[in-house]
């Protein structure tokens, strides 16, 4: 058999590595609505699915079935085009950003060294910006489309709180990227072998994940998508599959999201590793998925204990305390790094 | 390589055509949304890396934005065809395509495309152009800020439900 | 890799494009974005020609251009509002009163 040359081999991985990520992202967002339905359960003190497979594991799939029999049904008035686009782009944008997610350092087999990373760009950083920023058009076209009050109020609602939290999201990041040096998700980690970036950014951490939460319009900024606010936001007229391709974007995004604080303040996939090459390679895969399922466990947590921000405070935390002690950090951090240096 | 320059560029006059073309505003906007894309994957083609990505975050990410929030807010219906010049619907396509023509042609003798110099190799990351941008133009930097704070207060004042 | 000339006709076919929506069409929004595409052609020129001189300074412009392109976005659009807001309408054709 005539080895394949280079360019079709790298071809071919990269198409691997993104079957492999996406498979596995998909079946973590699955989890992860099973997980969360489980947690807020017992939070407060109910079982939560428990009938259908061990603990309810198999209710993932019982409701993946039931999505695809849902009657699909569309409203006469809507803007036909748009409202099929809205939650195709939303679901699309939500897995796009994995590409530049590193999950491990490498492995090698058969001589040639494979990285956990689909592509290392080195503005990374900027393109998983760059995609959440592009997030938005789902939820204001879908809430426009639909072509009723309360998707169009909770559409817009919602796209002006992602626009907002958008910029306290960047400047949290940036302390991370003036102590790196660089915007490349992959030298970030490597920068953190000595220290983890939340001791050296706390008041960045915070200010990210609090961005974070609202940028995935999770509680308790969800009053867009609150369902005893506004029905149910940007996406009451659609059902079945579209509803459940929103569903997976918003599950998606925080998945990705928890990715990214692991990568930029927790090290990563740095942890003790030990044993033959084999194990080393894998061990630090398993330590980031620790570290997301952590985040996870967090933004579930949150979920299940505090109450909603009414419309006007979520604004105003964002423009008038968020976004200036966002700045106050990136300024901080430009004096200690200047001053440390000379 | 060269092939993706086509197939975006390609990507872009279509839908371009139909930002110029379609009667629905948000289309357009739809529309410009992918010229806007299509632009950056060319510019990651030329070597602008920084800038690709920056016309997706500022361009695509926050202005076409404004532009489909006040669309929607605004309610822009369908345009209706005007009839206001029989001149311009006769001569119009016609002129634009030789006026087209006249400065393909011009540009086509000026950089003749068999003699394209190689292009040489510029690191053309987000530290080069930072570089260049707080030390040669640090004025035009600092002027651009205040434009923007101008243009911010401006904003805030005209759409005011009273002044 | 691509000859400047092929860069350059994108460029010149896009802000064809760009002055042919401003002069036809009749909605504002619509033409605003006309102007937008326009700028986005030179955006495309610049990096071209950067390429090609190995020079970063045309990157910069950019750089700048986009900036102005946001401004100048901001402060059209909230006039666009304050027009539909006193004359009810978004068509061109309604707003000739400084005509002689």
């Amino acid at each position: 058999m005539a080895m394949p040359s280079s360019e079709s081999y790298s071809i071919l991985l990269i198409l691997a590595k993104i079957a492999v990520v996406l498979l596995v992202l998909m079946t973590t967002v699955a989890y992860a609505v099973w997980l969360e339905r489980k947690v807020v359960a017992r939070i407060q003190s109910r079982w939560g699915p428990y009938l259908v497979g061990p603990h309810g594991l198999l209710q993932p799939l019982a409701d993946g079935l039931k999505i695809f029999f849902k009657e699909d049904f569309v409203p006469s008035e809507v803007d036909r085009v748009v409202f099929w686009l809205a939650p195709f782009l939303a679901f699309s944008l939500a897995l796009l950003s994995i590409a530049v997610i590193p999950f491990g350092e490498s492995i090698t087999i058969a001589g040639k060294t494979i990285r956990f990373q689909i592509t290392d760009l080195n503005v990374g950083l900027l393109f998983v910006i760059a995609v959440t920023s592009l997030g938005v058009y789902g939820v204001a076209l879908a809430g426009w489309s639909s072509n009723s009050k309360y998707p169009l109020l909770g559409g817009l609602r919602s796209s002006a709180q992602m626009i907002s939290y958008e910029l306290s999201l960047g400047l949290g990041l940036m302390g991370v990227v003036m102590i790196t040096g660089s915007l490349s998700l992959r030298e970030i980690v490597e920068g953190q072998h000595s220290l983890w970036n939340v001791f050296k950014q706390p008041v960045g951490f915070l200010i990210y994940f609090t961005a974070a939460v609202a940028e995935t319009n999770r509680v308790p900024f969800d009053l867009p998508e609150g369902e005893s606010e506004l029905v149910g936001g940007f996406h009451t007229e659609y059902s079945s599959f579209k509803f459940a391709m929103f569903f997976m974007a918003e599950y998606a995004n925080i998945v990705t999201v928890s990715c990214l604080a692991t990568l930029l303040f927790f090290g990563g996939w740095l942890g003790p590793v030990f044993g033959p090459p084999v194990l080393r390679s894998l061990l630090p895969v398993v330590w980031f998925c620790l570290k997301v399922f952590c985040f996870l466990f967090v933004y579930i947590w949150i979920r299940g204990t505090l109450p909603r921000f009414r419309y006007d405070q979520l604004m105003a935390f964002g423009w008038k305390f968020l976004l200036p002690v966002g700045l106050l950090n990136v300024v901080a951090t430009s004096l200690v790094l200047a001053l440390s240096s000379s | 390589m060269a092939a993706l320059f086509y197939i975006f560029g390609a990507l872009a006059i279509l839908a371009a055509l139909s930002v110029v073309l379609q009667r629905t505003p948000v289309y357009s906007a739809l529309s410009l949304i992918v010229v806007l894309c299509s632009l950056a994957v060319v510019y990651l083609l030329l070597g602008a890396e920084f800038l690709a990505v920056i016309q997706v975050i500022v361009y695509a990410g926050a202005i076409m934005v404004l532009f489909v929030l006040v669309i929607m807010l605004l309610n822009a219906h369908r345009e209706e065809p005007t009839d206001r010049s029989r001149v311009a619907r006769i001569l119009g396509a016609p002129l634009l395509a030789v006026f087209l023509g006249e400065v393909l042609y011009a540009v086509w003798q000026h950089f003749p495309p068999e003699q394209t110099p190689a292009a040489p190799a510029v690191n053309a990351g987000p530290r080069a152009i930072g570089e260049l941008l707080f030390r040669n133009y640090v004025l035009p930097f600092e002027v651009t800020s205040i434009l923007i704070l101008v243009a911010v207060l401006g904003a805030v004042v005209l759409a005011k439900k009273q002044l | 890799m691509v000859p400047l000339a092929h860069i350059l006709a994108l460029s010149v076919i896009l802000f064809g494009l760009g002055v042919a929506g401003f002069i036809v069409r009749r909605n504002i929004i619509t033409i605003f974005m006309c102007i937008e595409l326009m700028l986005n052609a030179v955006n495309l020129a610049f990096i071209g020609f950067s390429r090609y001189l190995g020079n970063l300074d045309g990157q910069v412009f950019v750089f700048f251009v986009i900036v102005v392109a946001a401004a100048e976005a901001a402060v059209g659009l909230a006039i666009i509002i304050a027009v539909q807001r006193n004359r009810e309408s978004l068509s061109i054709d309604d707003l000739d009163s400084m005509k002689l």
